[in-house]
């Protein structure tokens, strides 16, 4: 028999060819291909089927682009108290919570069993945003700092909880969970597609295109629809315009951080053109309603694609000029080196994906490994840098935004013919599939399942953000409090993302 | 009459002080900006406010905003004008002149902890600390002046300030960079402070007010400007040379606290700012720089060689 079964990127399979394990060949196989680098974990959850709980593991292959997953059945699962995943490999911490949070199952090793986002509907109702166990040190020469909920700019709410030594941080807590909106539940209760569609833009506003290509890419793959190229096209440059536009706001407000008036005002004035180009495309600044499954709402024509290059020609040059700029001035370099180092020991050990990997020379993106719309039809590589200090994490910045500028102009010299292929609606029964997308933030996941009826019995998100929010934790180790804030925006995570 | 002339100069620099910072900014990125007199009007705006109390916060917290004003205030009756003396001057009141504002900022400090919370407490410390290591510089510095010039009072040492040598030149630009630097230093502005960070855990003298509100926070608002007025008058002072008529010295006065308006804007435009860490070490530097100074003092006076 086999332990476990390996699909590709959008493929459906039929629920009953996932192999079920018993826990302790579960927990070794999945431990196990973590030694092999190439594998990180995409998704792990839960799923109440008559009183039992099937987990299901879900491990991607980077090297040879399958994902490999195989799940658990456990009756009487409220009694039961296991050995945790991550007790033998952190990268686990995140999904072990969310499954104790959901469910109540009983870990009896986790290092860090905490509440994720508090569900309505959560196993522990004592378990509230009020109480959230904090870790503490008791010592007299140590102080607390509170940050939040309520944020000083007008971004998202997370309360961040330091524990400092004069300016230094020894430690950094981060609790989420104050925008969960049941998203996951949403996609259940939602039948229409177009809801589907519109929610699926709604997990995190700076994700639109990210998110509802995988929501799109995950549906037509259960409905056996394949998206023609204009399709595909529309979404890949969708996608590499939002990395584009928002990596050029984040290097507008790290320059902020730094109170580098000259860089924040440009990079600010650059990033306006190219979400200004999305709303030319299609009506939206965030690009909402542009990506629908099935559909290719907002055709590129060629007019269309010939004033998005011509957005890119005058972005270019001010780009360039700005950047250099930038990276000769010591003032702001100082500030940015050395600044919030995560190795890659623990970026690995915490499962970081995106940019937060490979920041600090980890190869892990999903247009490369697992490459989805037109991902496939050239090479990509992915942009390394080895530091994984803020000044990382801006050249790579950087050097994405230049990579994207190049394969937008690749894919819009010639545009495929607009075809509107037939498609059904009826999704395929008892089935399961996944969806990567290499979002600008990293990879996002979504998963699905669904019923003997054709309706989805189950909907996962994962935003890269839940990985990575613990490396930001583990970035301002040590250094000043005062160094926090380029750190945060460095990373740039997502509040509702997480939360859901 | 002419020994108030500083004071009713000082407030009216006071009034485009930070107008001209922002407006500088403003155009140096690219934008148009607001008028020179914005950030007098948003004062005024806050004069008609009344203040919240917080719960837990004493008198210390009300009575601080008031002293720290009236600190400043009682700080610009010493600076002279020229060969003018200020309203107030006695033999050693640079002493004084510095203890008065250190009393403004120990009651803002003290006012900051009252409130209790923790981004307070910490702006409280780094205010403390960079007040605490400026200290230095500008004793040195205004002793050497008093070397110098054999005066002790601010009025006498800048009437007697005269420039003749190489050395007394280089004495002058020195000491015009340093106080450049104090002001902004005390001012917390770049590249110790950035005061228009939003960030509270950056902050040192925003991170102090967050709790002030409506009039209190106008008069400490206008606190800075004050302050700002007068360490670019005590600069003016040293391009003041006894003897111009006013209609000389009062367009130079003017335009000296204007260029240093500039230069300000222009290096919170350009720089970023420091680092936390490096910020000691660059306060520091004022006081090595101050004893540069002295030692041009001596060399001038022929105590050594």
């Amino acid at each position: 028999m086999n332990e476990y079964i390996n699909i590709k990127n959008n493929q459906a399979i039929p629920l009953s060819s996932i192999p079920v394990l018993d826990y302790e060949k579960f927990m070794l196989i999945n431990v196990d291909f973590l030694k092999d680098s190439a594998f990180h974990c995409v998704n792990y959850f839960g799923r109440v089927e008559d009183d039992n709980l099937r987990l299901c593991c879900c491990m991607a292959n980077d090297k040879n682009a399958t994902i490999s997953v195989s799940s658990c059945v456990l009756s009487k699962f409220r009694e039961l108290m296991l050995p945790s995943f991550s007790a033998q490999h952190f990268s686990f911490h995140i999904f072990e919570r969310e499954i104790h949070e959901n469910f109540g199952l009983k870990y009896s090793d986790h290092p860090w069993l905490k509440p994720v986002r508090y569900p309505f509907n959560g196993a522990n109702k004592n378990s509230v945003i009020e109480n959230y166990p904090f870790y503490r040190i008791d010592s007299e020469q140590l102080h607390e700092v509170g940050v939040g909920p309520i944020h000083a700019g007008i971004i998202e709410p997370g309360h961040f909880r330091f524990i400092c030594n004069g300016e230094q941080i020894l430690h950094l807590e981060i609790q989420l969970g104050y925008q969960h909106r049941g998203v996951e539940n949403l996609f259940l209760q939602k039948k229409n597609l177009l809801q589907r569609n519109i929610l699926a833009e709604s997990i995190a506003g700076d994700t639109v295109v990210g998110h509802n290509t995988a929501f799109s890419n995950l549906w037509e793959g259960l409905c056996g629809f394949s998206a023609g190229n204009d399709l595909k096209l529309a979404r890949t440059v969708a996608l590499e315009m939002e990395r584009t536009g928002i990596h050029t706001g984040d290097l507008s407000a790290i320059c902020t951080d730094v109170a580098y008036q000259l860089g924040s005002s440009v990079f600010g004035r650059l990033r306006t053109p190219i979400i200004n180009a999305m709303q030319v495309w299609c009506g939206n600044r965030l690009s909402k309603g542009l990506i629908r499954a099935f559909r290719n709402q907002y055709p590129l024509t060629r007019e269309l694609a010939d004033y998005l290059l011509n957005v890119l020609a005058t972005y270019e040059p001010d780009f360039t000029e700005m950047y250099n700029r930038m990276k000769n001035l010591p003032s702001v370099l100082a500030r940015l080196e050395k600044t919030g180092v995560v190795t890659s020991e623990q970026a690995s050990s915490i499962g970081a994906v995106g940019m937060s990997a490979r920041m600090c020379g980890i190869p892990r993106d999903i247009r490369a490994s697992h490459p989805h719309d037109l991902y496939a039809s050239f090479h990509h590589e992915p942009v390394l840098k080895h530091h994984g200090d803020v000044y990382s994490r801006t050249q790579v910045r950087k050097s994405e935004i230049m990579q994207s500028m190049a394969y937008i102009r690749n894919l819009l010299t010639n545009l495929p013919e607009v075809e509107t292929r037939e498609f059904s609606q009826t999704p395929e029964t008892n089935a399961f599939i996944i969806s990567l997308v290499e979002g600008w933030r990293g990879e996002i996941c979504h998963c699905a399942m669904t019923d003997s009826s054709g309706e989805l019995s189950l909907y996962k998100i994962k935003d890269p953000s839940m990985h990575n929010w613990l490396a930001l934790a583990l970035a301002v180790r040590n250094n000043e409090i005062s160094d926090f804030p380029i750190c945060n925006k460095s990373f740039n995570l997502s509040y509702c993302g997480h939360d859901l | 009459m002419t020994s108030s002339l500083s004071l009713i100069l000082i407030f009216i620099s006071s009034l485009f002080f930070s107008g001209i910072v922002v407006r500088t900014k403003s155009i140096f990125s690219g934008r148009k900006g607001p008028g020179v007199f914005q950030p007098i009007k948003d004062i005024l705006r806050l004069f008609k406010k009344g203040a919240v109390y917080s719960e837990t916060s004493s008198f210390i917290f009300q009575i601080a905003p008031s002293i720290y004003f009236a600190s400043i205030i009682m700080a610009i009756l010493f600076i002279p004008f020229g060969n003018m003396p200020g309203l107030i001057s006695f033999k050693g009141d640079f002493v004084f002149f510095a203890y008065a504002l250190a009393l403004g900022k120990f009651f803002m400090i003290i006012g900051a902890m009252d409130t209790g919370s923790s981004f307070e407490g910490m702006g409280a410390a780094r205010e403390a600390l960079y007040s605490m290591l400026v200290e230095p510089a500008f004793f040195i510095l205004m002793g050497s002046l008093a070397l110098f010039t054999g005066h002790t009072s601010f009025a006498d040492i800048f009437a007697s300030l005269h420039f003749g040598s190489h050395i007394s030149y280089a004495i002058g630009v020195l000491a015009t960079f340093v106080f450049i630097i104090i002001a902004m230093v005390e001012n917390s502005r770049m590249p110790v402070d950035d005061p228009k960070t939003h960030l509270e855990l950056t902050m040192i003298h925003e991170v102090m007010i967050l709790d002030n509100s409506g009039f209190d926070l106008g008069l400490i608002m206008h606190a800075v400007n004050l302050k700002f007025a007068m360490y670019g008058a005590i600069i003016a002072n040293f391009f003041l040379t006894p003897g111009y008529e006013w209609y000389f010295s009062i367009p130079i006065f003017i335009g000296a606290q204007v260029l240093f308006a500039i230069i300000v804007g222009t290096i919170e435009s350009f720089e970023a700012r420091f680092r936390m860490s490096h910020n000691s070490q660059f306060i520091f530097m004022l006081t090595s720089i101050s004893l540069l100074i002295f030692l041009g003092v001596l060399l001038m006076l022929g105590k050594i060689v």
